[in-house]
């Protein structure tokens, strides 16, 4: 790239049929995406569907087997990383330890003989008003001051691009918040394009303005969060961004602007514009949040789905909403999330109720479902280890 | 003190604990007492030798307890020269191993990481010439350049060599033999410090558009400072003190001596002790002023 100037915006990044190959295992698969110019992208991903290496790829860490990558309109893919117009701000933040705070945000301007580049390097720790710890090193600092050097550090170049590597991971929740609204600010600020790479959805949800659900080295489904989290397509989506209900079965006959499903001796309708597939075994889902709880069956309504005969198996409250989890024989277990308006859960284990809920926030997915298996999400800090394990184990082998 | 150098992760730690229990003091009696016994001792016997005067009327190696500074001034008057000698070929020798041990180093704690099998066989390599003798090692050396060796008569035949070459007894074949024998003392440190060298800040680097060589002086080097000044230091100092290949028995000649020749001769073969100790004493010196001024420059404390 052009030595001792800026970028003067943003530079949007093409991925053309990129597949990575590791000895033993496919990372990527194909992979095409478009991230246009000044757009704050988010990749989003349980561990292991690739979206760190799509980020080492473009910041040529990693070559690909196969495919282009094009930043601002030039390929790039036989470049070296320090030719590319791109920054990263790396997971572990790989601040230099022999150097300075200030030492390290002005290494990037030093090498590509920036002016001014101390003035230029100061600026930047005001950015993320750390400019009172420029002569530290980095090890004295805390886990978000490091982060935020980090990310000074990379932004300080102007980077056409730049590639954020879960870089909040490592924060506690409330610098977690606080860090994401900066980035945002600054990213709005700065006006460059952004690729962040999180398996946080919420992160994803809050900051990005695109976002793209990664999964076994495919994108499953990429939009606006929104949209994604209103009409997903793929089982994974509607399971990995946020809760959701799922049932399957036959279409059945009924409306022309609708679909019917019979379950377990209950009718679930949605609109045709909100399913993907109209024909066949079909996955009809709906949100949580947006389930009703009935103590009595309520009266026939054109609108609204109905679940009868529903046994509250659990009940949990999270602050702000409860989460109630009732079991339907023949359907399965439902989990509906209801606003704490009253104090207390309104009711409780072993209550028998019905669950309600309008047909227009339904969706269909797109997904056969015999060949999508259900996305569960495993919390428990075995699997966690276990998958820690098999992710180091890959990474070993990769290396 | 000097040898924090050798501790590679010397962190700042917070202040001591405090409790000072009898029992620590009980551990910590059978180190002390050694090194009263093995150290202080033989160091406060040879500070008096060195001041030591000639018996009146006596026989040649015998001495009475004085202050004979003057000692000293006679030694430097003589063997000046030889002290600057030595510093010189132990800094080339220092100089020549850290150039041929760093790429080993990098090579088995880096490039080799992939494969472990490729590094231990590295390693088992740097030091197996530990397991022949040092002087065996250094005598090899003489018999294959010595002036009739096949060796030399196939370089003199090849006209690489003049016809009236040599190479015992030269000072290359001196700084050669230090080098040879001092290498696995420079390579082990680096490769300690280079083994641990986190590969994601040469990614940084290269992400902050430093070419590779910017990246090697700027991040790889700096990082691998402990473990230069270790290796440097377990170098530098054994090889000053070095008598074995500036001895003419081995790969020196009358021209190549260093102090630790002059220690032994006078020691051994003219039997002045006191020159002897004298010399012992201002090495000590010497090397601890250099070693102290060294880590104090390198700036290697706040390194972890």
């Amino acid at each position: 790239m052009a030595t001792g100037t800026f970028a003067e915006s943003g530079a949007d990044l093409e991925l053309v049929g990129i597949t990575k190959r590791f000895p033993g295992f496919t990372a990527i698969e194909n992979l095409d995406l478009y991230i246009p110019a000044g757009s704050f992208f988010a990749l989003l991903g349980p561990s292991g569907c690739g979206k760190t290496t799509t980020l080492r790829l473009v910041a040529g860490l990693e070559d690909p087997t196969e495919g282009k990558i094009l930043v601002g309109g030039k390929d790039v893919t036989n470049t070296k990383p320090y030719q590319r117009p791109v920054n990263t701000v790396f997971q572990s933040y790989a601040l230099f330890p022999h150097m300075t705070v200030l030492e390290n945000v002005a290494f990037g301007l030093h090498r590509r003989g920036i002016k001014d580049a101390v003035a230029k390097a100061h600026e930047a720790l005001l950015l993320v008003e750390l400019d009172h710890v420029s002569n530290r090193k980095p090890q004295q600092l805390s886990g978000g001051q490091q982060q935020r050097v980090a990310l000074a550090r990379a932004i300080v170049n102007r980077p056409a691009l730049l590639l954020l590597d879960e870089p909040l991971g490592a924060l506690d929740l409330k610098l977690r918040r606080q860090m994401q609204l900066e980035l945002k600010a600054i990213q709005t600020e700065v006006g460059l394009t952004f690729l962040h790479v999180t398996h946080d959805q919420e992160e994803a949800m809050t900051m990005a303005d695109t976002v793209a659900v990664m999964n076994k080295g495919h994108i499953e489904q990429m939009g606006a969060p929104q949209e994604l989290y209103e009409m997903p397509r793929t089982a994974f989506v509607a399971s990995f961004l946020g809760q959701s209900n799922l049932f399957t079965g036959e279409v059945s006959a009924g409306p022309a602007d609708s679909l019917s499903l019979e379950i377990g001796g209950n009718r679930i309708v949605v609109p045709r514009s909100r399913a993907a597939r109209h024909t066949g075994k079909v996955t009809l889902g709906v949100r949580p949040e947006k389930l009703t709880l009935h103590t009595e069956a309520p009266a026939h309504d054109a609108t609204r789905n109905v679940l009868n005969g529903g046994t509250v198996k659990d009940v949990s409250s999270s602050g702000v909403s409860t989460q109630y989890i009732v079991s339907f024989p023949n359907v399965g277990d439902i989990v509906v999330f209801a606003q704490n308006m009253v104090f207390g859960p309104v009711v409780h284990e072993g209550a028998s109720v019905s669950v309600s809920w309008n047909i227009e926030r339904g969706f269909g997915l797109e997904d056969h479902p015999e060949e999508a298996g259900k996305f569960v999400p495993d919390d428990s800090t075995a699997s966690i280890a276990v998958a820690q394990r098999k992710a180091l184990f890959a990474e070993l082998e990769g290396a | 003190m000097a040898f924090a150098a050798f501790a590679s992760s010397a962190q700042a730690v917070d202040a001591a604990p405090r409790k000072s229990s009898k029992v620590a003091l009980v551990l910590l009696a059978p180190g002390l007492a050694y090194l009263a016994l093995f150290f202080l001792t033989p160091l406060i016997a040879l500070i008096l030798t060195s001041l030591q005067a000639p018996a009146l009327y006596g026989d040649m190696g015998e001495f009475v307890y004085a202050f004979r500074w003057e000692n000293y001034v006679s030694v430097v008057n003589e063997y000046g020269d030889t002290f600057l000698r030595s510093f010189g070929y132990a800094l080339i020798a220092t100089v020549a191993a850290l150039l041929v041990s760093y790429p080993i180093a990098y090579f088995i704690g880096v490039w080799a990481r992939k494969w472990p099998v490729v590094q231990a066989v590295a390693l088992i390599l740097v030091i197996a010439p530990f397991f022949i003798s040092f002087l065996l090692r250094t005598l090899a050396w003489k018999q294959i350049f010595s002036d009739d060796s096949w060796t030399m008569e196939t370089l003199k035949a090849l006209s690489i060599l003049g016809p009236d070459a040599h190479f015992t007894g030269t000072p290359f074949a001196v700084i050669f033999g230090l080098t040879y024998n001092f290498i696995p003392f420079m390579t082990l440190p680096i490769y300690t410090t280079l083994e641990r060298l986190d590969t994601r800040y040469l990614e940084a680097s290269g992400d902050l558009y430093a070419r590779p060589s910017t990246t090697f002086f700027k991040v790889t080097l700096p990082l691998s400072m402990p473990g230069i000044v270790s290796g440097t230091l377990l170098t530098f100092i054994p090889a000053s003190g070095d008598y074995i290949n500036a001895s003419g028995d081995f790969l020196g000649g009358p021209g190549t001596q260093m102090v630790g020749n002059a220690i032994q001769s006078n020691f051994l073969v003219i039997l002045q002790y006191p020159a002897a100790a004298a010399l012992s004493i201002m090495l000590m010196a010497v090397i601890l002023v250099i070693v102290a001024i060294y880590v104090k420059r390198s700036g290697t404390e706040d390194l972890i």
